[in-house]
């Protein structure tokens, strides 16, 4: 087991970021002009560096497999995105977002780089209403908040539910801006399968053209991967179709160590499953709970008789209806932590008290909010001794105009009115927080191998809190790696064009092929899709909401089974020639199982409960999750060894010299 | 309920297509479109043949990667929603489904039902943005107060998902709801104003050179368009085009 340098800066942690800032090395800005980076990924980690990246000078090309870079998912995140503005005056500070995403990491992140994230958080408010991202207002002209999961202030900016939509929108106009001046070079429907690796430092890439089937190789003097998470491992999950790993597992097999790939998050509020073909799950923003009360039947023979369909909700009368978190988290309340919100959950229908057909199921109720509403909106309206009709009329507009397209949404895939019945959520797979190690720099463990946004490891430990990805995304993308790069790129100022004609290029270029030739050469029985339900179905079961060694153990082998099995009988039609989806779908599947092994593996070693890892074997009385500081509180990055399961340990320890390490407590 | 597909299949952008036959059976309510689509193309697999290709990504609504002019309307027969969001429920046992791709001059086919809508991107490059520079410190946030009521209907006009239904509803396959809707944005933020001028005129002119139609005021794009986006801001665009023309 090796030991990692994280390259933490020396110094008090409100000036590490700023000293850092100072010491680290610049490229002049002529010789920026002769550096070229790649960025793999649009999304918003990756369209803000390509935007930055090429305004200081550099010469960027960006790949995405979408037509184009504006479809990335982050255009998906619906809630908003946190900021230390204290505009409402409620006491906020960077200081306070820092900690809050410590302590909902359930210290399992690095000071150093959270502190830095909060530090940031408030630039790029300022940076997004520059480029003309229209947030929600208040009726004075200043921008609005709202609140999110985990926390005692109101710091969420927001634009209706499409936050994710409208920041990725800013990134990519950013981008759209450097690609006219001709500093950008955008490659759509490209898929990046390897990193190519000269004399130790990355190089470049081999992508193919989706479109023609090419394999292509693409050279540069950094390469920065923005691929986002790996939640599909799990199959159905809130991560779009094509969302998926192989950049990142590529680049770990090349040296890059994996970090905590166990830390899954599991979203509380999704439309639960409704049958075997579903293809993907659909998120309910978590700005919902701010006015929806979560609750299931206090009766057993209540949720049974909802099961058959013999009762509706609107019928349980308020007394024998369970606000289990109200309950048990009474500080908190519905706004706990995505985490325990999602565990409580599951107790809950696990015990027999779920909703739906499947039994998997709890509401999301906002009868007392549209009550509320109304009964505010009646009287600014001036309406004296208004009727309970004219009061739910009011509370639904109200209601409509805060979370109108989340309820449509739900409408639509639902068939139920959620303004008159309550909401039915089950919990999803929608974020992860493992990802590739990366040092302060953002830097792999390959040189030269930059790793942005949800693709690394870095911010939110074991558990990401709300309204959080977006912010790391663009703090990443918009003023971290864009200085942090260039410390390492000040020692390539001489080095010129880096060729594509090496035996580096020809000798990956070569394994990339004989890859995708091995999986189409199979012509076995069974499609993809086959494999991926199976691999989803044992990540689910064994490795999900809560594990236990046993399981996992079991998970390890039967992911093994599964791989083996695919390359023998995997079925693609057509060849490696021309667009071939199946085989784009393929090559994403081979890598999600190899690293669910790994991610298996992580997760039996982590003999811990913390944020979104819960061992059954460690958790207190009442069933919360129970840490072992003493032993777990480090990092685990995996080194490739060829097989997912050989993969060996090496450990960043955490040290926490500003915070002090509690039980996570919402009570 | 059992159903009979009628697909445009089509080799490659060189190639013609046709509409081919699949009759499908025991599709669920509760399936979505894109999600009846993917059991047909389960089936072409395990038959050995090649899936239908079509675009498709988050699966909720917001990416705008899907399309499919269904029954010859573009994301189906409901309202404000995208293919990914129709439901198999909205049809009944025995209907004919006729699918293809979204038609116009600047959308070429890919394959199949996948259409090459690079186009949109490059009006956006034109001039689609704010000219701040994103490794600087600007002002604070709340410096710029603005009207909620312009903020909204900016808002509005930003939720544009770039799909391109409102080129294949369009009898003149005319870009300018979309086109319309980015210049909207900027227009109506005092961030947006410097750059009005120019960013109108730059933006219709590679509108134009794409080969799009004119807009003919029809209103069948806005009809259409997933996620509402007005016809006002096809109004707007014309008078800031007016104003911009007529400054010089």
């Amino acid at each position: 087991m090796g030991i990692l340098d994280s390259k933490v800066p020396s110094g008090p942690l409100a000036e590490k970021w700023t000293k850092h800032k100072n010491d680290i090395n610049l490229v002049n800005p002529a010789n920026k002009r002769n550096i070229d980076i790649i960025i793999v990924g649009t999304g918003l980690a990756g369209a803000s560096a390509a935007a930055t990246l090429a305004e200081l000078g550099y010469n960027v090309k960006t790949f995405c497999y979408q037509d184009s870079p504006r479809r990335a998912h982050s255009i998906a995140a619906q809630g908003g995105i946190n900021a230390a503005k204290n505009y409402q005056g409620d006491g906020d500070s960077p200081y306070r977002l820092f900690y809050d995403t410590i302590k909902g990491g359930d210290y399992r992140s690095r000071e150093a780089n959270v502190y830095r994230l909060a530090e940031e958080s408030v630039n790029i408010i300022d940076q997004c209403v520059a480029q003309g991202v229209p947030f929600a207002r208040e009726y004075g002209g200043l921008l609005d908040n709202r609140s999110f999961g985990g926390v005692l202030v109101s710091r969420t900016f927001y634009a209706k539910g499409q936050t994710g939509q409208q920041l990725l929108l800013g990134a990519y106009a950013a981008m759209n801006r450097q690609i006219h001046r001709g500093k950008i070079k955008s490659y759509t429907r490209h898929e990046m399968l390897d990193v190519v690796l000269v004399d130790g430092k990355a190089r470049g890439i081999i992508a193919r053209d989706l479109i023609t089937g090419e394999i292509q190789r693409h050279s540069a003097h950094a390469v920065v991967l923005a691929t986002g998470g790996y939640g599909n491992v799990f199959f159905l999950s809130t991560n779009a179709m094509g969302s998926n790993v192989t950049s990142a597992w590529r680049a770990h097999r090349r040296g890059a160590f994996f970090a905590n790939p166990c830390f899954t998050q599991i979203h509380p509020t999704c439309i639960p499953v409704s049958g075997d073909h579903q293809s993907k799950l659909t998120l309910m923003s978590e700005s919902l709970r701010n006015d929806g009360r979560i609750w299931v039947p206090k009766k057993p023979e209540d949720a049974q008789a909802i099961r058959e369909g013999k009762l509706k909700p609107t019928q349980i009368p308020e007394e024998d209806r369970d606000y289990y978190l109200e309950r048990r988290y009474p500080a908190f309340g519905n706004l706990v932590p995505r985490d325990v919100a999602s565990r409580a959950a599951k107790e809950r229908c696990d015990a027999g008290f779920g909703v739906n057909k499947t039994g998997e199921a709890v509401y999301l109720d906002f009868a007392s909010a549209i009550q509320r509403y109304g009964k505010e909106k009646a009287m600014t309206s001036g309406i004296k001794d208004p009727d309970k009709e004219t009061i739910t009329l009011l509370g639904e507009e109200v209601i409509a105009a805060k979370y109108g397209n989340l309820f449509q949404m739900y409408e639509k895939i639902v068939d139920e009115n959620p303004y008159k019945t309550p909401m039915m959520i089950y919990p999803a797979v929608h974020y992860t927080m493992g990802g590739l190690w990366v040092d302060y720099n953002l830097q792999t463990t390959i040189p030269g191998c930059y790793c942005t946004g949800e693709a690394n490891f870095s911010d939110h430990g074991a558990n990401r809190l709300g309204a959080s990805a977006l912010m790391q995304g663009l703090a990443d993308g918009y003023f971290v790696l864009p200085y942090t790069i260039g410390d390492y790129l000040s020692d390539d100022i001489r080095t010129g064009p880096i060729s594509t004609d090496s035996e580096a290029f020809e000798k990956t270029e070569a394994e990339v092929r004989e890859r995708l030739q091995r999986i189409v050469d199979a012509k076995g029985k069974n499609p993809v899709d086959y494999y991926h339900k199976k691999l989803g179905k044992i990540m689910w079961n064994k490795c999900g909401m809560s594990r236990n060694a046993k399981e996992l153990k079991e998970a390890i082998d039967e992911i093994a089974v599964l791989r083996k099995d695919f390359y023998e009988n995997v079925l693609v039609p057509g060849s490696m020639d021309g667009m071939n989806t199946e085989l784009e779908k393929a090559g994403r599947v081979a890598d999600f199982l190899e690293l669910g092994e790994l991610f298996a593996k992580d997760a039996l070693e982590r003999n811990e409960s913390c944020g979104g890892h819960f061992r059954e074997e460690y958790q207190t009385e009442e069933g919360e999750a129970l840490r072992d500081d003493k032993n777990f509180s480090f990092v685990s990055a995996w080194e490739y060894k060829g097989e997912p399961r050989d993969a060996v340990l090496h450990r960043e320890d955490l040290l926490f010299e500003n915070v002090e390490l509690k039980t996570r407590s919402y009570k | 309920m059992n159903l009979l597909l009628k697909i445009w299949r089509q080799k490659d952008g060189n190639s013609k297509g046709k509409l081919v036959d699949y009759p499908i059976s025991d599709i669920e309510g509760d399936m979505s479109f894109l999600e009846m689509l993917d059991v047909l193309n389960q089936g072409l697999i395990e038959q050995g043949e090649e899936p239908v290709v079509f675009d498709h990504d988050c699966r909720e609504g917001i990416c705008g990667s899907c399309s499919l002019m269904i029954n010859g309307e573009p994301h189906g027969p409901d309202r404000l929603i995208t293919t990914c969001q129709l439901h198999m429920r909205r049809f009944r046992d025995g209907d004919t489904i006729v699918i293809e791709p979204f038609r116009a001059t600047a959308f070429p086919v890919i394959k199949d039902l996948m259409v090459d809508r690079t186009a949109f991107d490059r009006i956006q490059q034109a001039g689609g943005y704010i000219s701040v520079n994103t490794s600087g410190h600007t002002v604070d946030a709340n410096a710029i107060p603005i009207e909620k009521e312009k903020a909204d209907e900016s808002f509005n006009a930003a939720a544009c998902i770039g799909c391109g239904a409102c080129v294949a509803a369009c009898k003149n396959a005319s870009a300018m709801l979309f086109t319309s809707a980015k210049v909207s944005q900027f227009a109506l933020l005092p961030q947006g104003r410097v750059e009005a001028t120019e960013r109108v005129q730059n933006m219709v002119r590679q509108m134009d050179l794409e080969g799009f139609g004119n807009c003919t005021n029809t209103g069948a794009c806005e009809v259409e368009c997933p996620k509402g986006i007005s016809l006002e801001n096809i109004a707007r665009m014309n008078r800031e085009y007016l104003m911009a023309t007529t400054k010089g």
